[in-house]
C-alpha cells in the first residue's frame, strides 16, 4: 500500500504502517551513522542532552558524498543499519520514532520498535543519486569534525521508503524472502 | 628495450578513473541490471530494479555518484617488466591519483587512518594497491572502488580437502544467505578457490572485476558458476533483500593450485554498484 506521511511521526501514524507498505516521507529527518551514534551514546553516559530533540523524529543512517556547487547534498543513500543495533534500542526508548537504513536488525532492536510504537524503514541501498533528488536542504547541526559522519538536519520531499519492521513486530525481510524462496530446489 | 613512464601519468589516469567509475557503471553491469528488471518475478523487486536504472541515469547526467559510498579505492596494477618509472615513487603516484580524484570528483572520503582510533584521512587515501609484474612494456591499471556494505559480508573459509566441491557450494551459499539485505542485492559474487589464506581472498576480489557474463575458461568451473548463480537466485532474497528472484547477477570464480592439506575458499560479495574500469598505458 502507498502512503504519504510527514515528520515527526506520532505513535498513531507509526502504528498505521505495516511491513511492506511503500511510504513517501516529507519534512525534517536527521542523519547519523557509526561515529555520531558512538558520540551520542557517550553524551548520554555523561548525563548531557543529545544534540537534537529526538522525540518522535526519524534518524536516517546515511553519510553523504560532498555536494557540488548549487546543490544541497551529494549522493545520499542508506548505509547498513545493523551497525547501529548496539545504540538503537536506547534511542528508541528515549523517544526516537523511526529509523531509515537498509539491512537486518537484531531482536533487541525489533523489540524496542514494538515497545515504543516505532518503525524501521528501508530505503533502496545503492540508489544514492536518485534519493538525493528528494532532499531539498541539508545543514550540519552537530559533530562537524566527523565530516560525512556529522549529524545533518535534512528537509525531504516524498522520500521513498519501505516499511520493514512495523510496530507489531512484522519483519518484511523475513516474510518477503520466504515468498520467493524455492526451498526444495536449494540443496545445501 | 626499457620504456620509461613518468609516474605523473599514473596519477592522472587514476584520478580520471576514480571519477568516471563512481558515476558510470560498466556496460556489462548495466546490461545485467536491465535484464534482471525484465525477468524479476516480484513486483516490488521490479520496482526496485527500475529505481536502480533511474539512479544510474541521474548519476551520469547530473554527475552525482551512483552510491554515496564511493568506496575504498582498490587498484590493481600489472606492470610490464620492461617498464622503468621516473618522477617519484609509484605508490605515492597512485595515492596522489586517488587523492585528486576523490577531491575533484566530489567523492566521499571514507577512509580512517587507524582501524581502532578511526580518524578520517580526509582524502580517501591510502588506496589498496595490488601490483603484479608481467611481460612487456605496458602498464594495465584497474580501479575498483569497494563499498563496505557488501565488503563486511565477505568471508574466507579454510575447508578440508574432503569437503570438496560440495563444501565449496555450501560455503558460497551460506555467505550469500548471511549477506542478504545488508549487501545491497542484486549482488555480484567473487569467489577464490585454492592458493593460501590471502591468495584466495585476492582472487575473489579480482574475480569481481571480470565482466558479468564472461565465464571461467575451465569448463567445470564455468558449470559451477552457472549452478551457483541459479541456486543463489532461488534463495528468495531478491532486490534490496525484499524478496524476489534476482539475488545475484553473476558468480565469478577464480582458482589456483593449493597445498595437499587445504581447500581455501574466499567469497567477496559486491553490491549492484560493482565498479571496475581498466586502462592500459
Amino acid at each position: 500500500m502507498e502512503k504519504r506521511i510527514a515528520t515527526p511521526i506520532s505513535k498513531d501514524i507509526a502504528c498505521s504502517l505495516h511491513a511492506g507498505d511503500y511510504v513517501y516521507i516529507s519534512g525534517t529527518i536527521y542523519t547519523a551513522r557509526d561515529a555520531a551514534h558512538k558520540r551520542m551514546q557517550e553524551t548520554l553516559q555523561e548525563g548531557k542532552p543529545l544534540p537534537f530533540d529526538i522525540d518522535r523524529e526519524m534518524i536516517y543512517y546515511m553519510g553523504p558524498s560532498p555536494a557540488r556547487e548549487g546543490r544541497p547534498i551529494g549522493s545520499a543513500g542508506p548505509t547498513t543499519a545493523g551497525r547501529m543495533d548496539k545504540y538503537a534500542p536506547q534511542l528508541l526508548d528515549l523517544g526516537l520514532g523511526a529509523m531509515i537504513g537498509k539491512g537486518k536488525r537484531t531482536q533487541e532492536v525489533k523489540d524496542a520498535v514494538v515497545r515504543n510504537s516505532a518503525v524501521y524503514f528501508a530505503a533502496v541501498g545503492g540508489a544514492g543519486a536518485l534519493l538525493s533528488k528528494c532532499i531539498t536542504s541539508s545543514e550540519v547541526i552537530a559533530y562537524d569534525d566527523l565530516g560525512t559522519e556529522a549529524i545533518r538536519k535534512l528537509t525531504v520531499e516524498n522520500f521513498p521508503v519501505i516499511v520493514v519492521i512495523d510496530c507489531e513486530g512484522n519483519n518484511l525481510y523475513e516474510t518477503a524472502t520466504l515468498e520467493y524462496r524455492k526451498e526444495k530446489d536449494v540443496e545445501k | 628495450m626499457l620504456r620509461t613512464i613518468n609516474v605523473e601519468e599514473i596519477t592522472e589516469n587514476i584520478k580520471e578513473m576514480c571519477i568516471e567509475v563512481n558515476h558510470f557503471l560498466s556496460p556489462d553491469m548495466k546490461a545485467a541490471l536491465e535484464k534482471a528488471g525484465r525477468e524479476e518475478e516480484s513486483p516490488l523487486g521490479r520496482q526496485i530494479l527500475a529505481q536502480l536504472e533511474e539512479n544510474l541515469k541521474i548519476a551520469g547526467e547530473d554527475m552525482i555518484p551512483i552510491c554515496q559510498d564511493t568506496g575504498m579505492a582498490v587498484i590493481f596494477l600489472e606492470v610490464g617488466q620492461d617498464v622503468h618509472f621516473e618522477g617519484g615513487l609509484l605508490e605515492d603516484a597512485v595515492n596522489e591519483g586517488v587523492r585528486q580524484g576523490y577531491q575533484e570528483g566530489y567523492l566521499r572520503k571514507s577512509v580512517v587512518k587507524d582501524p581502532l582510533i578511526r580518524e578520517n584521512t580526509k582524502d580517501n587515501t591510502p588506496a589498496i594497491l595490488h601490483t603484479k609484474i608481467v611481460k612487456g612494456d605496458k602498464v594495465k591499471i584497474k580501479v575498483a572502488p569497494k563499498g563496505f556494505g557488501s565488503e563486511n559480508m565477505s568471508r574466507v573459509f579454510m575447508l578440508k580437502p574432503a569437503q570438496g566441491i560440495e563444501g565449496v557450494k555450501e560455503a558460497v551459499l551460506s555467505a550469500v544467505e548471511d549477506a542478504g539485505s545488508n549487501a545491497c542485492p542484486p549482488m555480484v559474487v567473487g569467489v577464490g578457490i585454492g592458493g593460501t589464506f590471502e591468495k584466495c581472498a585476492l582472487m575473489a576480489k579480482e574475480a569481481l572485476t571480470r565482466e558479468v557474463g564472461v565465464h571461467s575458461n575451465i569448463p567445470y568451473i564455468e558449470e559451477l558458476e552457472k549452478e551457483l548463480l541459479e541456486k543463489i537466485n532461488r534463495l528468495g532474497i531478491g532486490p534490496g533483500g525484499l524478496g524476489g528472484t534476482t539475488t545475484a547477477l553473476a558468480v565469478n570464480i577464480d582458482t589456483y593450485p593449493t597445498h595437499i592439506a587445504g581447500l581455501p575458499v574466499a567469497v567477496n560479495i559486491c553490491c549492484h554498484v560493482n565498479r571496475h574500469i581498466v586502462r592500459e598505458i
